[in-house]
């Protein structure tokens, strides 16, 4: 019964969300106050029933009830309750109604900070947002049905994928999603400032915190998948250019340049037509993503059940979003002119850089992605292009960006005297120069010209980041001296900075070593003593674990004790890595088991990662960067006078 | 043509080739190097009596179904009644590998739903699994009288894919002869 009613409010929210599409849309169109109403209204009542859909599924997974197909698919008696929420949203058809949820939520959100918006402007955005509402909840219901009937029932289900069975992936793709589904704001404002023809900087303006929550939900989810694989994946890897991996990196790539292309045009009113291209890549990207992650296209370690009926509706959903995006974004895009010029040596040249390197690297991630099916029509075999060839490519625009954003950070708006800017780069410069090559050479002990470039460059960006903050913070008159969204740049900046040097240092110096290792021997690894001391079967509640206990020891100095295990899940009959990992800001240490050898004796991996957790620190400290300049105060301001203009307004009818 | 139409041309051509991409293959036929070579060869004792042991040699001179199967496989269950059905029909003699799985268990399995195979190969740890390229059960294989595997079949049987996949690739290679 619950199942069904899940059902029944899905079909209900696909009614409404086509009264959010249609209404407000024509109601902008004619100036139809009532119609544009209606947008609103829709909305929420799309997101009530929704969320009952949403929690039908929760309710048949937490009641074992087997006779829904994708319970019975991706549950177990014996799954611990918290996997049996997240795994809602392990697969294919309960990630889609839980990105539904998250559209019909952000749709909310947009419909109720958007008084400030004009009406007219606020109608088709939420319109917008509506069409797409309609493309999802027509693919749910009619290729992806998550509450489709098993009969008869199975006594017992099939199990979630143990792979997925960790608190860091319950959470991960909720994050993700947001991010992924919150650039269809940003697309939903671009097209709704293109239909309406009135494309100014206040356009700009309200576009840019909700791109960059998105934006931050992104980092956030990347940086959690990323630390996600290095602990659960048993390789000790951090990035691994998976196909999955790349659809979310390339709508951040694009993200990020739009953030900085958004911030050119309210400020300055110019890069218009490439702002708005970049809104609708973003998402288009977005989009794309989950093309290839669900079409089965293209073959990935995580990607969904594949089927071809439903590669075909995003397929076609796809192309209905962006080729009508992309024409009214030919229609409209030359009208616009730039009202403003800027000299060579300016904010603007740096932030259009910025721009071209960054959808550079999106470009070549999606070169790399979609490279394997190029091969596969050309050949016919199915081959996977491997990291060697990313690292290389990523790197050619990448590299010149970090150089640029120490550079960048410090020009002014329009014009830039020479003599200023060069004043305030050479302390930085000479510094950063210096620790790129300290830092190597004599604490890691080697120099190498990709090395000395890496750590200049993060170390730059690092101090170069930290000089605004600094001075904000000794400034003795109480004021900070500094907005929130300069703070908020700084500290997004300063977490670039920490990430390279994680990256620079941990591709540099990582030591990782395959032994064979029985109870009672010992090996050295990067100068540390690793000493497997005995061996134990473990019980967990549904899986039967060998855990081995390994004590490191550094010039006879008890580090610590690590239990690396290897699971063998009851139901799926799939064995899972389980890594032992000592953490710490300066380098891991991580031990995993790998398989059994005949002589009592375990193939153990055993790495050293130095400075490997700057990479999800800095992370990090980039999504904070963003939450700070969300919270500047010209979005609090206009918040502010309007509900003043609301109560004056409310006064004088009184 | 002004020059913010090459956005519009760019994802016009990224769609094709996606389309294209799509229409190359059913994305779920995964590749299998097996189908027109002669099947794995195997001897596996048989589940319900270990002296004994089926394989390869009990194939020959018929067509026949090699059906990979477990009790901890929910698909299994689902397939089941049909392979009961087929075996009622004796439209086939159908052999099983009972993949992963645990003895007691599937004999259990088998006195509870019925046994629809005319022997199951009890591969304990999978290894006949590997050589038979399986991803996961149920696999269904069809092998002809020469011993060759004319079709692998992903997923629970059904009586649609029965006559669209297997009934039709028998019919079609017998008119071949």
């Amino acid at each position: 019964m619950i199942p069904e009613i899940g059902q029944f409010a899905l079909i209900l929210a696909l009614s409404l969300a086509v009264c959010q599409a249609v209404l407000p849309l024509m109601g902008a169109h004619r100036g139809d106050a009532a119609m544009m109403g209606v947008g609103r209204t829709a909305a929420a009542g799309q997101f009530v029933f929704v969320a009952v859909a949403f929690g039908c599924l929760i309710w048949a997974f937490l009641s074992d009830d087997f006779s829904v197909l994708y319970v019975a698919n991706h549950s177990q008696l014996s799954l611990p309750t918290m996997y049996k929420v997240s795994a809602v949203w392990g697969a294919h058809e309960g990630s889609l109604l839980m990105w539904i949820l998250i559209l019909a939520g952000w749709t909310l959100a947009v419909s109720r900070f958007s008084s400030g918006l004009p009406d007219a402007f606020a109608a088709r955005v939420i319109g917008v947002l509506g069409v797409l509402s309609v493309g999802f909840l027509l693919f749910a219901l009619l290729t992806s049905n998550p509450f489709e009937r098993l009969v008869p029932a199975a006594a017992d289900g099939g199990d979630l994928n143990p792979l997925l069975q960790d608190p860091g992936l319950a959470i991960h793709p909720p994050l993700l999603y947001i991010g992924y589904v919150g650039f269809s704001v940003a697309f939903a404002f671009a097209i709704a400032a293109m239909l309406s023809g009135d494309l100014d900087r206040t356009w700009a303006k309200w576009t840019r915190p909700w791109t960059t929550v998105a934006w931050m939900f992104l980092t956030l989810g990347i940086a959690l998948g990323s630390w996600w694989a290095y602990y659960e994946l048993g390789w000790g890897g951090w990035w691994f250019w998976d196909a999955v991996e790349n659809a979310s990196f390339m709508p951040w790539l694009v993200g990020t340049a739009l953030i900085h292309s958004l911030a050119v045009t309210e400020k300055r009113g110019l890069f218009k037509s490439w702002t708005l291209l970049l809104a609708i890549t973003a998402f288009s990207l977005s989009l794309l993503g989950t093309f290839l992650v669900r079409s089965g296209i293209i073959v990935s370690v995580h990607a969904f059940a594949t089927d071809p009926t439903r590669g075909f509706f995003i397929l076609a959903f796809l192309a209905i979003v962006v080729i009508g995006a992309l024409t009214l974004y030919a229609w409209r895009a030359p009208s616009l002119d730039s009202d403003a010029g800027f000299s060579l040596l300016s904010r603007e040249t740096f932030l259009l850089l910025n721009n071209v390197l960054l959808v550079v690297a999106a470009a070549l991630v999606l070169i790399g992605t979609l490279s394997p099916l190029v091969i596969e029509m050309a050949t016919g075999g199915k081959i996977s292009i491997g990291p060697p060839w990313f690292n290389v490519a990523f790197l050619v625009p990448t590299l010149p960006l970090i150089v640029l954003v120490g550079m960048g950070m410090h020009v002014a708006w329009r014009k830039q005297s020479k003599s200023a800017w060069l004043r305030t780069l050479r302390v930085p410069a000479i510094a950063a120069a210096v620790l790129g090559i300290v830092v190597p050479l004599f604490i890691y002990g080697r120099e190498s010209i990709l090395l000395f470039v890496g750590t200049t460059a993060s170390a730059w960006i690092v101090i170069s980041a930290l000089i605004p903050i600094v001075r904000s913070v000794r400034r003795t008159d109480g004021s900070s001296g500094i907005t929130r969204s300069v703070l908020g740049m700084s500290v997004a900046h300063l977490g670039l900075g920490l990430f390279v040097i994680g990256v620079t240092i941990v591709s540099a110096f990582s030591v990782e070593s395959d032994r064979a290792l029985s109870p009672g021997e010992s090996i050295e690894v990067a100068g540390y003593e690793f000493e497997m001391q005995g061996l134990r079967n473990v019980q967990g509640p549904n899986f039967s674990a060998i855990e081995a206990e390994i004590e490191i020891r550094d010039d006879g100095e008890y580090v610590a004790t690590l239990r690396p295990q290897k699971r063998q899940y009851l139901v799926q009959k799939s064995w899972m890595t389980e890594a032992g990992i000592y953490p710490g800001l300066d380098k891991d240490l991580f031990v995993a088991l790998g398989d059994q050898l005949g002589n009592g004796g375990w193939s153990v991996r055993i790495q050293y990662k130095p400075m490997i957790r700057f990479i999800w620190l800095g992370a990090l400290v980039m999504a904070l960067g963003g939450l700070i300049a969300i919270t500047d105060r010209r979005y609090r301001v206009k918040v502010r006078k309007e509900s003043e203009a609301v109560a004056a307004g409310a006064e004088a009818t009184a | 043509m002004n020059r913010f139409v090459w956005p519009l041309i760019a994802v016009a051509a990224l769609l094709v080739f996606l389309v294209m991409g799509l229409r190359h293959g059913d994305p779920r036929a995964l590749p299998s190097p097996f189908i027109g070579k002669p099947a794995p060869e195997f001897e596996l004792p048989t589940l319900k009596n270990p002296e004994v042991t089926v394989g390869t040699d009990n194939l020959a001179g018929k067509y026949a179904l090699v059906n990979v199967w477990a009790t901890w496989c929910v698909m299994c269950r689902s397939e089941h009644p049909f392979l009961m059905q087929l075996a009622q029909r004796k439209a086939i003699p159908i052999y099983g590998i009972n993949w992963r799985d645990s003895r007691p268990d599937a004999i259990r399995w088998l006195d509870q739903l019925g046994d629809p195979y005319v022997a199951s190969a009890y591969d304990e740890d999978g290894r006949v699994g590997i050589d038979w390229g399986v991803y996961g059960a149920p696999e269904t294989f069809l092998i002809d009288p020469e011993g060759t595997v004319i079709y692998k079949h992903l997923g629970p049987l059904d009586p649609q894919v029965w006559e669209r996949e297997f009934v039709a690739r028998m019919n079609q290679r017998e008119a071949d002869q």
